[in-house]
């Protein structure tokens, strides 16, 4: 129990000194899962929505292993990004390995597919809604893909998040990517898992908790974006 | 649907002008070495005490990427570092043999010990041969919290189980635990358990989890453990910072890095000894 109190005085501590190292860890943080959920929504969204309409060969088994995929082991994407990037690499010549790029990769390649099964879902719902009245107005595969993912974009948001959920809480492929450098890769996960293994375990417990805080903050933001947009829009 | 079109297009243009700029202020403007070093050095303090120092003389940023000994030589021999800190004298030796590193030099040494809960279940207590506390743990099947990650510290654990003749891996899973992860790691499942561990002695005057756990063993001269630096072959690996690097060695074998290994303290204690002598 004595944990769980310095925990919440710890976060209370750090939060309101602004710390300058916190910052910095939060700052990256944000940085590397807000960019990740942008590469992976550009591919995510599209590419659900098509799933979602397109008829062709082999489509069931596609969504079969996209939803699975929405449960990719993070380590395992880390451990084939590293191999990948690391200098013995096919991509090694890029000399990503350990750079902030690398996380990016790595949470994109977890996010992406959570937002494109989702997005598929979502999309096929709304299609038997408007199925009819597409085809009314003679709209064609295309069209259609992107009339849907904009009639849908307040339900799609539920997806984006749901994927920004996963990168921001993800550990075990940024730190394989990223090393945890500090000043450079270490951001709030790895951060959380240096202090714990260091026996500090209520800093780590404050860390976490500072963590959610932040997650709470992006969700309700982008909540409230939502409603006031959906207000202007009816 | 225009609507969308346009966001689509204005979200484009503001990512391919962001992430270049992202990418690049990320990326190599500064002058850097990677250095793939032990969670010993880190759990421990010392490295985010020194390299300041280091940066401050030269003006070179080191990275530090901290794994168990075995994990941080593949890095190297995969050319993702320049510089390697470890602590395994055999393994060091053969990395330089197989061409991977140029030269090894010695940094510093500190020692290990053997911690265990303070009712000392096995009466290991102020025995003076670790292989002998070893074999008297592994008698009274006391728990044991091995690191299991091919760190230095582990190897070094596995050459005094080979000392004792005892093989714990035949028991691993019953009172023999390995945990796969670094030193801290290790200490917070030993501390959980009320276990044996054998672990670094920086590492363990910094932990802030002892929980019930106290010293038993030290002083054997077996737990003796030596600190060496090697600067990664740029003939393997081409885009090596080998001038940087070399920079950096000299200064951690020079008069201001023992200095500064010398200086450092942990709760008032050295954790490290400079392997020059100096006066």
């Amino acid at each position: 129990m004595a944990d769980f109190q310095t925990a919440l005085l710890t976060a209370i501590e750090l939060v309101i000194r602004l710390d300058p190292d916190l910052i910095e860890i939060v700052w990256l943080s944000l940085k590397i899962s807000l960019l990740a959920v942008t590469f992976a929504a550009l591919i995510g969204l599209p590419l659900g929505a098509a799933i979602a309409l397109w008829r062709f060969p082999g489509r069931r088994v596609l969504i079969i292993l996209l939803n699975a995929a929405m449960g990719l082991p993070p380590v395992v994407v880390g451990l084939v990004v590293y191999l990948l990037l690391s200098r013995a690499g096919p991509l090694g010549p890029l000399g990503l390995l350990f750079t902030p790029t690398a996380m990016v990769i790595a949470q994109c390649i977890l996010v992406t597919p959570i937002i494109a099964a989702l997005t598929r879902q979502t999309v096929t719902d709304l299609h038997e809604e408007y199925d009819e009245y597409l085809r009314s107005i003679g709209c064609g595969a295309l069209r259609s893909i992107t009339t849907l993912l904009w009639d849908g974009r307040f339900r799609l948001l539920t997806a984006v998040l749901a994927g920004f959920g996963r990168a921001i809480a993800e550990v075990g492929a940024v730190l394989i990517v990223g090393g945890n450098i500090q000043h450079v890769t270490r951001v709030m996960t790895t951060t959380i898992a240096l202090e714990t293994s260091k026996g500090n375990l209520a800093l780590a417990l404050g860390l976490g908790l500072v963590l959610i805080t932040l997650a709470v903050a992006v969700n309700a933001t982008a909540t409230a974006v939502s409603d006031t947009a959906r207000r202007h829009h009816g | 649907m225009r609507l969308m079109m346009k966001h689509l297009i204005v979200m484009a243009v503001i990512l391919a002008g962001v992430a270049p700029g992202v990418t690049t202020s990320w990326a190599d403007d500064d002058r850097f070495i990677t250095v793939a070093s032990t969670t010993s050095t880190e759990n421990s303090g010392l490295l985010a005490d020194i390299l300041p120092r280091f940066t401050a003389d030269t003006g070179i940023e080191v990275r530090v990427i901290a794994l168990g000994t075995g994990q941080a030589i593949r890095v190297a021999r995969n050319g993702d570092a320049d510089v390697l800190l470890v602590h395994h004298t055999a393994s060091e030796e053969q990395f330089v043999a197989d061409g991977f590193g140029v030269e090894r030099y010695q940094v510093m040494h500190n020692d290990f010990v053997i911690v265990g809960p303070a009712s000392d279940p096995a009466g290991i207590g102020e025995m003076a041969n670790a292989g002998a506390a070893l074999a008297r743990i592994a008698e009274k099947k006391a728990v044991f919290a091995s690191r299991g990650d091919d760190s230095g510290t582990h190897k070094k654990e596995l050459l005094l189980w080979q000392a004792a003749k005892i093989n714990p891996a035949e028991a691993s899973g019953t009172w023999y635990r390995e945990t796969g992860s670094g030193m801290g790691a290790t200490l917070n499942a030993a501390s959980g358990m009320n276990a044996y561990a054998l672990t670094d002695r920086a590492t363990w005057i910094r932990f802030g989890n002892k929980g019930d756990l106290v010293i038993h063993v030290q002083g054997d001269k077996r737990l003796f453990n030596p600190y060496g630096v090697i600067l990664v072959n740029s003939g393997k690996h081409p885009h090596v910072k080998s001038d940087d690097g070399q920079v950096f060695i000299d200064w951690l074998v020079g008069e201001s890095g023992q200095r500064a290994i010398a200086a450092y303290r942990i709760e008032g204690q050295p954790a490290y000894f400079p392997t020059m002598i100096l006066d």
